[in-house]
């Protein structure tokens, strides 16, 4: 238990020399080559981290385009702007880059690969050649789903989760799905490598001091998201071979000619898919746990009650795959029904968590806090829904609706989207030691706020009436263009919010505003560091005793209160709240 | 403080709610009786959304401006509140429990499968449907746009034995509030009790390929005595569903 806590920190295994010390040593060593060659031949997180946050967000814009067309298609019902096969592919295509290539990666890849180094106090990940394997592994993975739109035939136009049989060679015949296949193979490892890696720097490589409760829950929600990638991802790249297998050497496994079954399909690929959930959305938790504390000037409202939610997150996670199958008639409809129930639970703690660390602050709307407050109402609502989903009656009738496809746009996209921008608009001082224009970034964030209700909610209106998803035209006479009108025009104001972005990257970079090590009064430990950091990270720790090191360093004057570990880093007693 | 005074009201809504008419929330109210059972449910969780919902809206709006950021004081640095944290702990348990119990009894009068009078068995394929009753051999069959229509009678249980000629397809009825995917090598069985004539329209919610967006079919429900006088016309030639396939592949999608 002591070996895990305070792990040996050099080869020999003595427990004499201090990190500093082992700093000292690296932290001065030649930085290799720059320019391009950095970026080809780096094994600096840092380094790695921007390049997956950069591929990441180009993918997430290419999606975005797609969703755009998609919605000028339904603004009109018999709309002949793309053909059928078109369309297929486009959804398909967006499903995937989004879920698979920007949701994950962009918060998993690049945040985690650059922050929980820095957020532990190690000098860079515990395998730092394995780490850039991971990264030109996506990058390749990536340019080969986009290629699917280059060969005969098109790309794959199954639809993100490529229900057997449909995704057989006879119902989809072509290279677009082989390489759709081959796509996510290559990306799969990439996020195994990244999870084990994450994994071991998060349990080996801390600093003396950080205790796992005394860990930020960023790197907490990271260590769990790296646990459920090690379950999951093998079970998704394992049944994609096997689909490959049989698309291409005579196997049977998913089709009923052979004996095969074409509902293992489905439960193998939502083993992966619900898991894969929590995978898109844990890391977002941890970065919006983050900014609250900051911007509200308070410890985490129930540090360890989150840590317990988040746990119980996971657990429940692995259990819960046939909810997206309650209408298959072959799986035990209470069971799934109790467990998808029971995650409103955990969740519900991180609401009243994260509300619970604004009370009494003194809360500051800077962009990030913003953005962070937008993904509270945004995932309030597609977690409600999420509650009536996860009854079988309910989810009889709004199944593969647009119910469904607005609900989990409201899941994703407030994760994703506004919790992920809300990370960008924090840590971006200190990837570059610059800031992002505060003001861009409010526009930025009222734009995208309001073009997000302005898409989604229509969607359910419209599903209740009875819109299925993954239509490319739907009957004239039954009102539901009105509906998709209003969507499509939300998706452009959407769309213009992230043009604000792209003009504020730009003046950004152009017009510099330094930013300093601290702009925010930040509570963790990467905020101790420069900005942007040196390249083996510090020269020197302050003292950890609770989760924002920082923090107690800056305002020895002012420690949490409470029961727990967030006792004062200079203080003899601990102080109880009495009132 | 809120907390407590919303509590009265989180109870009282209901009741004072089920006086009057409860609104449909934008759901059928469903024409089957099957359908009717889901909508009730339906109509209890977004009741319990609301509450549920509402009061951690106004939890976090509250929070958002009251505590506007107004000195640069350091607040005081509050962490851990045992007792509220227990109370947010166990009370969601109880709603759970509460939304639990009714989604079973609501799931097991929705899928009952008692003995019925009239047996129909829906084959779903690329893209189209074939209905055929095995009581008097009449078949229904038609491709996409054709739009094939299931006919059944009004106040009778009718069961339903699904299954799919080729990929996964999905058989959705909005006004009778239920879907439920057609498979290969998978029957699926259940239920309708139609309350009213009427005309529904149906249509294939799971992606099946190329013209999924117009695999549609609509369902009338005619009282019992049209029903019997329709369903012992014969139903003359149709084709199979292998020539409708190959059809729709030379072809493309018509009426």
């Amino acid at each position: 238990m002591t070996d895990l806590i305070n792990p040996p920190l050099t080869d020999n295994g003595s427990h004499g020399t201090s990190v500093v010390e082992i700093l000292q040593q690296h932290g001065h060593e030649e930085h290799g080559p720059t320019g391009i060659l950095k970026w080809l031949t780096s094994t600096d997180h840092k380094v790695i981290g921007m390049s997956y946050m950069i591929t990441s967000l180009v993918l997430f814009y290419m999606a975005g385009i797609m969703a755009l067309v998609m919605r000028l298609q339904l603004a009109s019902p018999q709309s002949s702007l793309v053909s059928f096969q078109q369309y297929n592919e486009l959804f398909t295509m967006h499903g995937s880059l989004m879920l698979y290539l920007f949701a994950g990666p962009f918060a998993f890849g690049g945040l985690a690969n650059y922050i929980v180094p820095l957020q532990v106090g190690a000098p860079d990940m515990a395998f730092p050649r394995l780490n850039a394997l991971s990264y030109w592994l996506y990058l390749s993975g990536s340019i080969t789903m986009m290629m699917g739109f280059l060969v005969a035939g098109g790309a794959a136009s199954f639809g993100w989760v490529a229900y057997a049989p449909l995704s057989n060679a006879t119902n989809s015949p072509g290279a677009g799905g082989d390489i759709w296949i081959m796509a996510l193979v290559l990306t799969g490892f990439s996020a195994i490598f990244t999870g084990v890696n994450l994994v071991a720097t998060i349990f080996y490589l801390r600093a003396p001091g950080l205790t796992m409760f005394r860990m930020p829950i960023f790197t907490w929600n990271m260590l769990v998201t790296g646990i459920l990638i090690l379950i999951a991802f093998p079970v998704l790249t394992a049944a994609l071979v096997m689909l490959f297998c049989d698309r291409h050497f005579g196997t049977h496994i998913y089709s009923v000619q052979g004996g095969g079954s074409p509902i293992l399909w489905q439960n193998l690929f939502w083993f992966f898919g619900h898991p894969e959930v929590y995978i898109l959305a844990l890391p977002y938790f941890g970065i919006v746990t983050e900014i609250f504390p900051v911007f509200s000037r308070k410890p985490v409202f129930g540090y360890k009650g989150m840590v317990f939610a988040t746990l119980s997150i996971a657990a429940l996670s692995t259990g819960v795959w046939a909810h997206h199958m309650f209408t298959t008639g072959v799986v035990l409809l209470p069971f799934f029904s109790l467990l998808s129930l029971l995650i409103a639970v955990p969740t519900g703690i991180k609401f009243f968590n994260w509300s619970g660390t604004m009370w009494r602050g003194e809360i500051q709307f800077s962009a990030a806090m913003l953005f962070s407050i937008g993904f509270l109402f945004a995932f309030l609502m597609g977690g409600v829904t999420g509650v009536m989903l996860a009854s079988p009656p309910i989810d009889f009738f709004t199944h593969d609706t647009y119910f469904v496809v607005a609900h989990f746009h409201q899941v994703l996209f407030g994760t994703a989207v506004f919790a992920g921008f809300a990370g960008l608009y924090y840590w971006y001082p200190k990837f570059f030691g610059r800031m992002l224009r505060e003001n861009l970034g409010k526009w930025h964030f009222w734009l995208m706020f309001i073009g997000f209700w302005v898409t989604f909610m229509p969607q359910y209106i419209v599903g209740l009436l009875g819109m299925p998803r993954r239509v490319a035209v739907y009957p004239t006479n039954l009102g539901w263009q009105s509906y998709n009108i209003i969507s499509t025009v939300g998706a452009f104001v959407i769309a213009a919010s992230f043009a604000v972005l792209l003009w504020n990257l730009w003046v950004s970079w152009r017009h510099p505003v330094v930013a300093g090590d601290n702009p925010w009064d930040a509570h963790t430990l990467e905020w101790f560091t420069t900005s942007p950091p040196p390249h083996h990270n510090y020269s020197h720790l302050p003292p950890i005793r609770s989760e924002r090191p920082t923090w107690d360093y800056n305002h020895p004057e002012a420690p949490a209160v409470g029961h727990g570990e967030g006792r004062p880093p200079h203080g003899r007693e601990k102080v109880m709240v009495t009132q | 403080m809120r907390a407590r005074r919303l509590v009265p009201l989180a109870i009282l809504a209901p009741i004072v709610l089920a006086g009057c008419q409860l609104p449909s929330f934008g759901a059928y109210k469903g024409a089957t009786s099957q359908g009717q059972d889901a909508y009730k449910l339906w109509q209890g969780f977004f009741i319990a959304g609301i509450v549920v919902g509402g009061f951690v809206f106004l939890l976090i709006v509250w929070a958002v401006f009251r505590y506007r950021r107004r000195h640069d004081a350091v607040p005081r640095q509050t962490q851990y509140r045992p007792v509220i944290e227990i109370l947010y702990t166990v009370i969601p348990i109880f709603i759970v429990a509460g939304l639990f119990v009714f989604t079973v009894i609501t799931e097991n009068e929705v899928d009952a499968v008692p003995k019925s009078q009239v047996t129909i068995d829906v084959t779903a394929f690329q893209w189209g449907w074939q209905f055929y009753y095995p009581a008097t051999g009449k078949v229904v069959i038609g491709q996409t746009l054709e739009q094939p229509q299931m006919v059944l009678p009004v106040n009778r249980a009718v069961t339903i034995h699904l299954e799919s000629a080729d990929v996964v397809h999905g058989f959705y009825v909005p006004e009778f509030n239920f879907s439920r995917y057609a498979q290969p090598g998978v029957v699926n069985t259940f239920n309708f009790n139609v309350l009213h004539t009427g005309v529904y329209r149906g249509q294939c919610t799971q992606l099946c390929g190329l013209y999924h967006s117009l695999m549609l079919f609509s369902v009338r429900a005619v009282t019992p005595a049209q029903f019997d006088v329709w369903v012992h016309q014969t139903s003359g030639n149709r084709p199979t569903i292998g020539q409708l396939k190959q059809q729709i592949r030379a072809n493309g999608p018509g009426a």
